[in-house]
């Protein structure tokens, strides 16, 4: 006999799947290095081929959040696929992706003039198939326009970011996580003087079928290194999924 | 723009056509006979026959008395119909309004055409003498309305091309028959002495009517381009347009759901066939109490997949207010553009890289969108001053003519230009202990620095900078740096430049 608890979470998983949201089988994916927090997502695996929503309201959190992708986007880049990235605004400096492992030649950037022409060039570069990975800054998104991009990616199995830099306009979308990377101090290292290895604070706010929490993370010799003893991870109260 | 029409006329069709398929009938007279009121009577005869005096609508035994080695061969009923339509679907290749002209000839609606023939005159002796050398005894004319073209192709003695707006000059010397007239009234002319249509182009309409009647007049106004005249195209340009009539109101999603899917499968269905696709199709439902609700969707690639322009009226369905029930769909595609059949690709390696031409096809699309000069990718270039460390690739399938250097730190974010930032340092040459960047106060904890990066002198001048990676407090990171050397007025001299991630 099934406990409700167990038809409760069968219905959520059946529900979607038919909207679209396949989680990947565990273990046929090697993973993206991010170690414990991977286990946030459904079946322990990053989602790729879905949409990821990254706020980023200061320009030092676009930064960490910039470098924190990057160190994501190294791993979805090794097959070789192209990078695409629009923005209105945008400030990333390409050379500073090779730290993080991207060969940033490897990125198309499309510089556009209006915001609706964002999400136009961001659907039409989710529908193209064996992209890596397609990163946009939006400003507002709607629930119909997210589920456009959303339909994109069903198909042709592209991996979306979205940055979203004013978190006032957040409303219910298709994204299956949101995060917030935050910088946190440094640790030098060894006792040497200036500034250590890049240090975030990787907030999970929702997660579709997964577990939000909050992590901590650092980049270091070109990999992502958790901070294991300060894992927080906070159950949140089961929100609306949208 | 002036219309123009070529009207054919094929003098022995069925004839000529017989004479193809057997070739020995070429040197011997004969006709074709058919019964007409218990009287066996010639329906066509060849050229041979004709110039011994047997004309069509002579009884056969009188024609054999004329021609004793006649041969008679048996109509075949609605040969003449078949051959025409043949022959127009042919002559498709000169222009693709073609209309079949009973019972023996052809309107082709030429209008703009000419000038890929170097000219009428051109155009129309290519027609008529690729259609001789096949064998059919054709003759034409061009003018500006079909009346003009039928007559001056069976009547006309001088040119058959007759230029824009002289039909009436054409006209004048011709016999009435020339204005496709009802037999009636051509023997009713003849009775009065009416041998050319010059006798009664000038004579009162009122007259006219009143002894040819209406009939008359139309022919009249219609060879003289007074009156537009419509022809049955062979191949009619049919708007990509479906109906699908309800027997019931529809009043649910489902239902408008299934309605869509049905048009949609319609208008695929014949869209696949011609090789085109959507770009735009508009949705309308009749509703019970006449409203018209109406939806429209865009499509960025020409589409005829169903299921994807299903997909995207599925998102619309929510806003069409069915209230009591639409009773009539219908379909319209907008905008047709051809679609290309895509290769497939038997296996991708990898994903899809710079080189890959689904790549450049997205490229291409969001080029004609927001301009090419919005798509940018970059190249290490051998320069230390951030601002010069990057190029612009010129194409996709340019490399990098260097590595990307890793020895030094960069910032994630780059500020298009440095802003002025307000700082408090302790000693000269060592990193700032706080700054203010727009109004907020940021307390250093951790500094590396400085790196000074120098001016080329032979690409500009100015100041040298000495960059310094500081961290606050709070553990954000920046990219500072001071313009110049240490110096007592220090206030204008410093800059943020960037943010570390």
């Amino acid at each position: 006999m099934e406990s409700k608890k167990d038809i409760v979470s069968r219905l959520q998983k059946d529900i979607l799947r038919w909207q679209g949201f396949n989680p990947p089988p565990a273990g046929t994916t090697k993973g993206i290095g991010l170690g414990l927090l991977e286990s946030a997502f459904p079946n322990g695996v990053f989602p790729t081929g879905t949409i990821h929503e990254m706020i980023c309201p200061t320009p030092e959190q676009a930064a960490a959040t910039g470098g924190f992708m990057s160190g994501i986007l190294a791993s979805l880049m090794n097959q070789g696929g192209a990078c695409i990235w629009i923005g209105i605004y945008r400030k990333l400096f390409p050379p500073s992706l090779k730290h993080f492992n991207v060969q940033p030649d490897r990125l198309i950037f499309i510089d556009v003039q209006r915001e609706k022409d964002v999400l136009w060039a961001m659907e039409e570069a989710l529908k193209c198939e064996g992209l890596a990975a397609v990163i946009a800054e939006v400003r507002e998104i709607s629930f119909a326009q997210s589920r456009r991009l959303q339909l994109a990616v069903e198909s042709s199995k592209v991996t979306g970011f979205l940055l979203r830099n004013d978190p006032r306009k957040l409303a219910a979308n298709t994204c299956s996580a949101r995060w917030q990377i935050s910088p946190l101090p440094s640790e030098p290292e060894g006792g040497l003087p200036g500034i250590g290895f890049p240090r975030w604070q990787a907030e999970l706010l929702r997660v579709r079928n997964g577990n939000p929490g909050i992590w901590q993370i650092e980049w270091a010799n070109g990999k992502f290194i958790p901070i294991e003893e300060e894992v927080s991870v906070i159950q949140l109260p089961q929100r609306k999924v949208g | 723009m002036q219309k123009r029409f070529i009207s054919l006329w094929f003098r022995h069709l069925v004839t000529d056509w017989l004479t193809l398929r057997r070739p020995e009938l070429k040197e011997v007279p004969f006709v074709l006979v058919a019964p007409i009121r218990n009287r066996i009577v010639v329906t066509a005869a060849n050229a041979l026959a004709e110039e011994q005096g047997i004309s069509v609508g002579m009884a056969a035994a009188d024609a054999k008395a004329i021609v004793p080695d006649l041969q008679a061969l048996d109509e075949i009923p609605g040969q003449s119909a078949k051959l025409l339509k043949a022959l127009g679907e042919w002559c498709i290749r000169y222009t693709p309004l073609i209309s079949v002209d009973l019972p023996d000839g052809l309107i082709l609606d030429v209008s703009g055409c000419a000038h890929l023939w170097d000219g009428e005159r051109g155009y129309l002796k290519e027609i008529v003498t690729r259609l001789r050398s096949k064998g059919y005894d054709v003759r034409a004319a061009i003018a500006d309305t079909i009346g003009t073209a039928w007559a001056i192709s069976r009547y006309g003695k001088k040119t058959p091309v007759i230029k824009s707006g002289e039909q009436r000059n054409a006209l004048l010397l011709l016999p009435p028959a020339a204005l496709r007239l009802d037999s009636l009234i051509l023997e009713r002319l003849q009775k009065l002495g009416f041998y050319t249509i010059s006798q009664f182009i000038n004579l009162q309409r009122s007259a006219l009517r009143r002894r040819f009647g209406d009939s008359f007049l139309l022919r009249l106004d219609q060879a003289l381009g007074n009156e537009d005249e419509h022809v049955k195209l062979l191949r009619p340009i049919e708007p990509y347009s479906e109906r699908l009539p309800c027997l019931e109101p529809i009043r649910t999603a489902t239902g408008i759901e299934i309605a869509i899917k049905t048009l949609l499968e319609m208008l695929c269905k014949r869209l696949t066939a011609e090789g085109k696709g959507i770009r735009s199709a508009i949705l309308k439902g009749y509703r019970v109490d006449g409203q018209i609700i109406q939806t429209v969707i865009g499509t960025n690639r020409p589409t005829f997949h169903t299921g994807h322009l299903f997909k995207l009226f599925e998102l619309k369905i929510s806003t069409l207010e069915p209230a009591l029930g639409i009773e009539l769909f219908t379909l319209d595609a907008i905008k047709i553009e051809d679609a290309e059949p895509e290769q497939e690709i038997l296996w991708q390696a990898g994903g899809t890289g710079l080189q890959d031409s689904s790549l450049a096809e997205l490229l291409d699309r969001i080029a004609n969108k927001i301009g090419s000069n919005n798509i940018h990718r970059y190249l290490p270039q051998e320069h230390y001053w951030p601002e010069r460390s990057v190029k612009l690739a010129r194409s996709l399938k340019e490399k990098p003519g260097t590595s990307w250097r890793t020895n030094r730190p960069r910032p994630s974010l780059l500020l298009p230009k440095p802003e002025r930032i307000e700082v408090t340092a302790l000693i000269p040459d060592y990193p700032p202990m706080l700054f203010i960047y727009k109004g907020e106060k940021h307390q250093i904890a951790k500094a590396d620095g400085p790196e000074r990066i120098e001016r080329e002198w032979w690409l500009d001048e100015g100041e040298h900078r000495d960059y310094y990676q500081v961290e606050d407090e709070a553990g954000r990171r920046y990219w500072l740096f001071r313009s110049g050397h240490y110096s007592g007025d220090h206030s204008k001299q410093w800059f943020i430049h960037g943010f570390f991630a």
